[in-house]
């Protein structure tokens, strides 16, 4: 399939909206450590084409955490999936370019793309349990994880994991060395895992949802383990979760998606303190807040998230959308381009600007 | 006198050192030493982190374990021990929403077979007829009542937990045990179970036992809150007092351990070290010293009893302390 299918159509420039948002750029090699551009990852199956993820663009400086937001099926696992080419083999359809320090992933060979998994780029999963193997030992995982990339002896190897074990946090590395996954705690796991990846010093380092699964005590030992372990070794991160909190807790840069698209894009502090997009306003008004005094009612996001075999017209989001009277445009008719509403401040929305900042003003942030 | 009363409710599971002898070993004290009252039309939130016994003492309550020791009033009847006729006519009173929507309905009944269950099983007919009723409840969960022959896979996630409400709510009972009822759910499907949960609640003056390990969404809709830890209970407040003064150290390194979605904010963590200890083997004294960040030797000598240090507000601990965290 060539790109040129993939392409939206019927797409109007809102002028109003802000300058369009440097999307296009296909040749020569960008400056940025990490930068995915247009990403395309659709599964063809028997009920149709799944677009997963729709033209994704968004870039990443080493040192820095980028939080990727969104619901189930919103396509934020199958892009971190899509940057570690473990989409290759498979039937998934990906096109774009993803560009990691000067080499687009999409174009190595599997050959450089097995070297570079674990050694230049890392990912934690969510699960743990069902990421370890249960026939071997921690000590034995690991040890393969190092040996993979570099030439180590087998007593080196033991030495060098043993430190890691240690580093991030687990106690007596030298005995939890010899035993298996299921002698391990839920966030010992989890810690193992982490330091399975950070093995090889990894410059980017994926961890999708990796703390969906932990108590919040734990949760909070294992952001705290991941931000320390990036002022020392300066690793990019993509931070995948449904959970703001975790978000406004340690991303630099926060990306939001719906029915695999990016609806908004922005610094962690714009995104939080002036929203832009109808869709990130649901997810804050929708979520209880600890530090609150109880809020009358929730307001959830009316409806469910969208078929991805079957997105919504136009918008995506437009079913769900409480303001889409506010638009000039049909919003069911005409997809939104992702624009630059404020500086460093990308959004996906009909609604002009100054009018979605009075609307977020009046209507959304009293009651958050 | 209160709907529920609860008096040292107790659940001990029995382990085998030994397979093929069945030597009996020291048994896991998943629920040691609760009490609680339960008002009508109240919310009680039960919080703590998995393994601290949290959805065994929902069980225990609703009868669907058999409690090892203390008691159990509804309505000022002692069921601890109810059995056979009584227990089922209890049920009627007493029922569940299950944390997984996917796993507590079953996938070869259509969705009217499962929530008309709850009166076949007490051989009830409402007024109108079972039909009827179902359809009612299915329009009342915000369900289009057309689908009544519907499997379970057709629905979405949110859905089948409207399913799950829609059967606990059948029988108009008094007490509805939520067991983490939206931690499976998006984000925004959540806040819809939520706010679903809370309406009925007030049409139907419903008592809810709600199990979560999510902080914030207990305290949006919780009226009192209790924290357990290793199958025993820290502390019990309303839910402005434990939020805004919670006195017991646990309390406040839970509470301060939630990432709040405000960036750079600057809040202190209590950071518990090491891991949840064994239920089979707990700590002496107090169950939270070997994590406990202000532990002393006392604690390890004499366990804290329960005291109500503020009016409604009960801590188990020998150095109460108010600090605020959230």
């Amino acid at each position: 399939m060539s790109t040129n299918e993939l392409e939206p159509i019927g797409v109007e420039l809102l002028e109003s909206n802000g300058p369009k948002v440097d999307r296009s750029r296909t040749t020569g090699t960008p400056d940025k450590f990490l930068r995915v551009d247009d990403l395309h990852v659709h599964f063809p199956t028997d009920d149709g084409m799944v677009k997963a993820v729709d033209g994704l663009t968004f870039d990443l400086e080493k040192g820095t955490t980028l939080g990727i937001v969104g619901e189930s099926g919103s396509g934020k696992s199958v892009t971190s999936l899509a940057i570690m080419g473990l989409h290759r083999g498979s039937r998934a359809k990906v096109s774009g370019h993803i560009w990691l320090d000067g080499e687009d992933l999409l174009q190595v060979s599997d050959e450089e793309l097995r070297s570079l998994r674990g050694r230049k780029m890392a990912m934690i999963f969510q699960d743990p349990l069902s990421s370890l193997h249960p026939y071997y030992t921690i000590g034995q995982q690991l040890t393969e994880a190092l040996q993979v990339h570099q030439k180590v002896t087998k007593k080196q190897a033991r030495t060098h994991v043993v430190d890691m074990l240690g580093r991030v946090g687990i106690p007596n590395p030298d005995r939890r060395f010899d035993q298996y996954p299921h002698e391990f705690s839920g966030g010992m796991r989890q810690r193992a895992m982490i330091a399975m990846a950070l093995l090889n010093d990894p410059e980017l380092l994926i961890a999708d949802e990796p703390t969906t699964a932990l108590d919040v005590t734990v949760q909070a030992q294992i952001l705290d383990l991941m931000r320390s372990l990036q002022d020392e070794f300066g690793s990019a991160i993509i931070m995948i979760t449904h959970d703001l909190g975790v978000v406004a807790e340690i991303a630099d840069d926060v990306l939001v998606m719906y029915g695999g698209k990016c609806v908004e894009y922005a610094e962690v502090d714009d995104a939080f303190h002036q929203p832009d997009h109808p869709y990130t306003w649901g997810l804050m008004s929708s979520m209880p807040r600890l530090d609150r005094v109880k809020q009358e009612r929730l307001v959830p996001v009316a409806g469910n998230p969208p078929s991805l075999i079957n997105i919504p017209s136009g918008c995506a989001f437009n079913p769900r959308c409480a303001f889409k009277d506010a638009s000039p445009v049909a919003c069911d008719a005409v997809v939104p381009e992702l624009l630059e509403s404020y500086p460093k401040h990308d959004s996906r929305c009909h609604i002009p600007v100054p009018k979605r900042a009075e609307l977020f003003a009046e209507r959304v942030a009293p009651r958050l | 006198m209160s709907l529920l009363r609860v008096t040292d409710l107790k659940k001990h599971f029995p382990t085998y050192n030994q397979k093929l002898l069945r030597r009996p070993g020291a048994p896991v004290k998943a629920v040691d030493g609760l009490s609680l009252t339960l008002e009508a039309g109240e919310t009680l939130g039960l919080v703590g982190e998995s393994g601290c016994g949290k959805s065994t003492a929902g069980r225990t309550i609703l009868k669907l374990l058999e409690p090892t020791g203390g008691t159990i009033e509804f309505e000022g009847r002692d069921v601890t021990h109810a059995k056979g006729e009584e227990l089922r006519h209890l049920r009627r009173e007493l029922q569940m929403v299950f944390q997984d929507p996917y796993g507590s309905l079953n996938p070869r009944h259509p969705i009217g077979q499962i929530i008309a269950a709850p009166f076949e099983i007490q051989k009830v007919t409402p007024p109108g007829g079972i039909k009827k009723e179902v359809q009612a409840l299915m329009e009342r969960v915000g369900l289009n009542p057309e689908h009544y022959n519907r499997y379970p896979h057709e629905f979405s996630g949110g859905q089948r937990q409207r399913i799950g409400v829609a059967r606990a709510i059948a029988l108009k009972p008094k007490l509805v045990v939520c067991d983490e009822p939206v931690s499976a759910l998006d984000v925004s499907i959540q806040a819809q179970v939520i706010n679903l949960l809370e309406d009925i609640q007030n049409e139907q003056n419903l008592a809810y036992v709600f199990i979560a390990h999510d902080l914030s969404v207990v305290r949006h809709i919780s009226d009192r809150v209790m924290v357990m830890y290793l199958g025993k209970v820290m502390e019990v407040a309303d839910r402005n007092s434990l939020y805004e003064r919670p006195m017991h150290p646990y309390t406040q390194a839970l509470m301060s351990a939630v990432p709040v979605p405000e960036p750079r904010r600057d809040r202190e963590r209590i950071l518990l070290s090491g891991d949840l200890p064994s239920p089979q083997n707990p700590p002496s004294g107090c169950v939270f010293r070997t994590r406990c960040p202000i532990a002393t030797d006392r604690c390890a000598a004499e366990t804290p009893i329960p005291t109500e240090l503020e009016p409604g507000h009960i801590v188990a601990c020998h150095y109460p302390k108010v600090r605020e965290v959230v």
